[in-house]
C-alpha cells in the first residue's frame, strides 16, 4: 500500500477538462517531482489532493485512509500540508507570529482561550526550531509582508513544516526566485527529503531543481499522465521531449 | 529576540501608556466631563456605544468579517432586558445576563446559517435577519410595545449581599456599574484576542485560505467569534436598555449597524481600542450637533469621509503610528 495513492481522478470546470483519468503512487520517504507545461493541471491536481476540490471522479488515499472528500483542514490534521503557487502567508504577522500559529494549531491549541508556562515553552521551541531550519531565525521579528520575495516564500515553507507534516506538497516552491535564493530553497528541500527523511511532492518548472533532487518524475500534459518514472527515464523519453521538454527548449 | 513571553500580534501589544490614560479618563469620566460641558449619563452612552463598537470590532477588525446587522443583537439585548424587568425579576444582573444570552443565542442560530458566507453576501445577509428583527419589534405591539418601543421598567439597585448599589437614582453610580461590565466585557475579548485562539482569528483575518491550509476548520472558528460578538453586543444593549429605562425599536434598524460601523473605522479598527473612541466621537457629536441641526447624519457622514481618507487606519491607528516614527 503506497503512502500516497491516487486513482483514475479527474476534476473538471463546466465544459473545461482540467484532468483526467490521473493515477500515481508515492512511497514513503519518496521525492516526486510533477512537471508539464502551463496549463497542464498541476495546481488543480494538488487542490484535489489537499481538498481544495472534490475530484469529478477517482478516489484519493493517503496513508491507507479514503480522503477523498475529507476537508480541507482534517486532511492537515492526517498530515498534509501544502504550499501555494502564489505566496499565501499572513502578511501583517510577524514571521515568528506566522510559524507560531502553525506550531500551535499543530498541537492542538486552536482552540484554546489560555496556554500553561510549560506548554508555552515547548511551542516557543519548537518555532525557534522550525525557524532555524527555514533560515528566517534573523528575520523573526519582521512581518512576513515586508519580506523579500524568496524570504516570504521560505516563510510558507517554514509554516507548513511547524505542521509536523508527513506529506509535504510544494507547489513551485523557487517560482520567481532568482539563482541565489533557488539553490537555498533547493537546499532547505533536500534536507527536509534526505535528513528528515519527509515524503515530498514538488510541482516544480525549473529543471535544475528537479532533476537535482526528484527520485521520480511524473509529467502531466492537458490533464493526463503523459509519462512517469526516474529522472533519468524522463529525460530520456521521447513523448516527453516532445510535448514538454522541446517546447522549453 | 530574546522575548520573555511570546509574541503577541503587533496591534495588540500593550502600549501600557495608552491603556492606563484610557482606563485613567473612563474612571475619571463622572468628575472631568461637566467641566469640558458634558454629564454623566452622555459618559454612559460613550460607554455602552463604545462596548458595541469594540464587540463589532472583534468580528470586524480583528477576524475580518463585516456584520451589517449587529444592531439586531444589540436590540435582542436591550428588550431582553427591559422583558425581564417588565415581566419576570426584578433583577438588574439577572436580567442583564438574560439579555446577553438572548442575543448570544440569536447569534449562535443565525450565525450558523451565515458563516459559510463571505465579504458583501455574510454582510447582506446579516442586514436581512437583522431587519427581521426589527419587524418583530415593530410589529408584535402587544410584548415589545411597538413604534413606541419597550417602556414600564426600571432599572433596580444592584444587591452585593453586603451591600447594595443605589444606581437608580445615582447616575454616577449607574456609570461606574456599566463601566464594571465594560471592564469585564473588553477584558474578555482582550483576553481572547491575546490566546491561540485569538491568533487564529488573526490568521483568518490576514488570509482565509492559509489559516485552512494550516487545519482550522474556519467556519468554526468565525462561527464562535461571530457568537463571542453578538454576546457583548447584547449586553451593551442590556446596559442601554437599563440607562434609558427603554427598548428603542429604531436601535434595531440597520442604519443603526451602519453606526456602529461607523464608529469602529472611525476610530480605527485594527487597533483594540480604536472603536471606543469612534464611538466616544459619534456619541458627543450626535449629542451635540443634532441639538443645533436636524442634519447631523450628514454631519457625521462627512467626517466619516474625511477621517477615512485622511486617516484611512482611524483616529486611534493615525495617533499610534505617529508614535512608532
Ligand atoms: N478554479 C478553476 N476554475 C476554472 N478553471 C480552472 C480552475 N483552476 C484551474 N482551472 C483551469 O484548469 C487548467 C489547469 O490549470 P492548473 O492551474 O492546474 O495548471 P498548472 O499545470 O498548475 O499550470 P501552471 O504551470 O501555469 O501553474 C487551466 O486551463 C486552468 O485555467
Ligand atoms: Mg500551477
Amino acid at each position: 500500500m503506497s503512502f500516497l495513492r491516487v486513482d483514475s481522478v479527474a476534476k473538471t470546470f463546466g465544459s473545461l477538462i482540467a484532468l483526467r483519468d490521473v493515477s500515481l503512487a508515492v512511497e514513503p520517504g519518496e521525492l516526486r517531482a510533477i512537471i508539464g507545461p502551463n496549463g497542464a493541471g498541476k495546481t488543480t491536481f494538488f487542490n484535489l489532493l489537499s481538498g481544495f476540490f472534490v475530484p469529478s471522479a477517482g478516489t484519493i488515499a493517503f496513508d491507507g485512509r479514503d480522503v477523498t472528500r475529507l476537508p480541507a483542514h482534517r486532511r492537515v490534521s492526517l498530515g498534509m500540508a501544502r504550499t501555494f503557487q502564489v505566496t499565501e502567508v499572513f502578511p501583517e504577522l510577524t514571521v515568528r507570529e506566522n510559524v507560531l500559529i502553525a506550531v500551535e494549531v499543530a498541537a492542538g491549541h486552536r482552540l484554546s482561550p489560555w496556554l500553561g508556562r510549560s506548554v508555552r515553552a515547548t511551542l516557543r521551541g519548537r518555532v525557534d526550531e522550525v525557524l532555524a531550519l527555514a533560515g528566517l531565525g534573523h528575520k523573526a521579528g519582521r512581518p512576513v509582508g515586508e519580506l523579500a520575495h524568496g524570504d516570504q516564500r521560505a516563510a510558507e515553507i517554514a509554516m507548513a513544516l511547524a505542521l509536523r507534516p508527513r506529506l509535504l506538497l510544494l507547489d513551485e516552491p523557487t517560482a520567481g526566485m532568482g539563482d541565489q535564493e533557488t539553490y537555498e530553497i533547493t537546499r532547505l528541500i533536500r534536507r527536509l527529503h534526505q535528513d528528515a527523511k519527509l515524503t515530498i511532492v514538488l510541482i516544480e518548472h525549473d529543471m535544475r531543481v528537479v532533476f537535482h533532487l526528484a527520485d521520480r518524475i511524473t509529467v502531466l500534459d492537458q490533464g493526463r499522465v503523459l509519462a512517469e518514472g526516474t529522472p533519468t527515464e524522463i529525460a530520456a523519453n521521447e513523448a516527453v521531449q516532445a510535448a514538454y521538454l522541446g517546447k522549453a527548449a | 529576540m530574546s522575548a520573555v513571553s511570546l509574541p503577541w500580534p503587533k496591534q495588540l501589544s500593550h502600549r501600557p501608556l495608552w491603556v492606563a490614560v484610557i482606563w485613567l479618563a473612563l474612571l475619571a469620566a463622572p468628575y472631568w466631563m461637566p467641566l469640558a460641558g458634558g454629564y454623566t449619563a452622555l459618559g454612559t452612552r460613550v460607554l455602552v456605544f463604545g462596548l458595541a463598537a469594540m464587540s463589532l470590532n472583534f468580528l470586524l477588525g480583528f477576524t475580518g468579517v463585516l456584520s451589517f446587522g449587529h444592531a439586531a443583537y444589540f436590540g435582542l439585548g436591550a428588550y431582553g432586558t427591559g422583558l425581564v424587568l417588565k415581566f419576570l425579576a426584578p433583577s438588574t444582573p439577572l436580567a442583564l445576563v438574560l439579555g446577553m444570552l438572548l442575543g448570544g443565542v440569536a447569534g449562535a442560530l443565525l450565525g450558523a446559517l451565515i458563516v459559510r458566507r463571505r465579504g458583501v453576501y455574510f454582510a447582506m445577509v446579516t442586514i436581512a435577519f437583522g431587519q427581521v428583527f426589527y419587524y418583530i419589534a415593530f410589529r408584535w405591539h402587544s410584548v415589545t410595545g411597538g413604534d413606541d418601543g419597550l417602556r414600564g421598567f426600571h432599572r433596580q439597585p444592584v444587591d452585593l449581599g453586603f451591600a447594595t448599589i443605589d444606581i437608580v437614582n445615582n447616575t454616577i453610580a449607574f456609570y461606574y456599574f456599566v463601566l464594571g461590565c465594560f471592564a469585564v466585557a473588553v477584558g474578555v475579548m482582550a483576553f481572547l484576542l491575546r490566546s491561540p485562539f485569538g491568533r487564529t482569528l488573526l490568521a483568518i483575518r490576514e488570509n482565509e485560505r492559509r489559516a485552512r491550509y494550516l487545519g482550522i476548520p474556519i467556519e468554526q472558528h468565525i462561527w464562535l467569534a461571530f457568537v463571542v460578538s453578538c454576546l457583548f453586543m447584547a449586553l451593551a444593549g442590556g446596559l442601554d436598555a437599563l440607562l434609558n429605562n427603554f427598548a428603542d425599536p429604531h436601535e434595531i434598524h440597520y442604519s443603526r449597524s451602519g453606526d456602529l460601523v461607523i464608529m469602529a473605522v472611525m476610530g480605527g479598527m485594527r487597533s483594540f481600542w480604536g472603536p471606543l473612541l469612534g464611538a466616544a466621537i459619534f456619541v458627543v457629536l450626535e449629542d451635540y450637533v443634532s441639538s443645533l441641526t436636524q442634519n447631523w447624519m450628514s454631519f457625521i457622514g462627512l467626517l466619516f469621509v474625511v477621517v477615512v481618507l485622511l486617516f484611512p487606519r482611524g483616529f486611534l491607528g493615525f495617533l499610534q503610528q505617529e508614535r512608532k516614527v
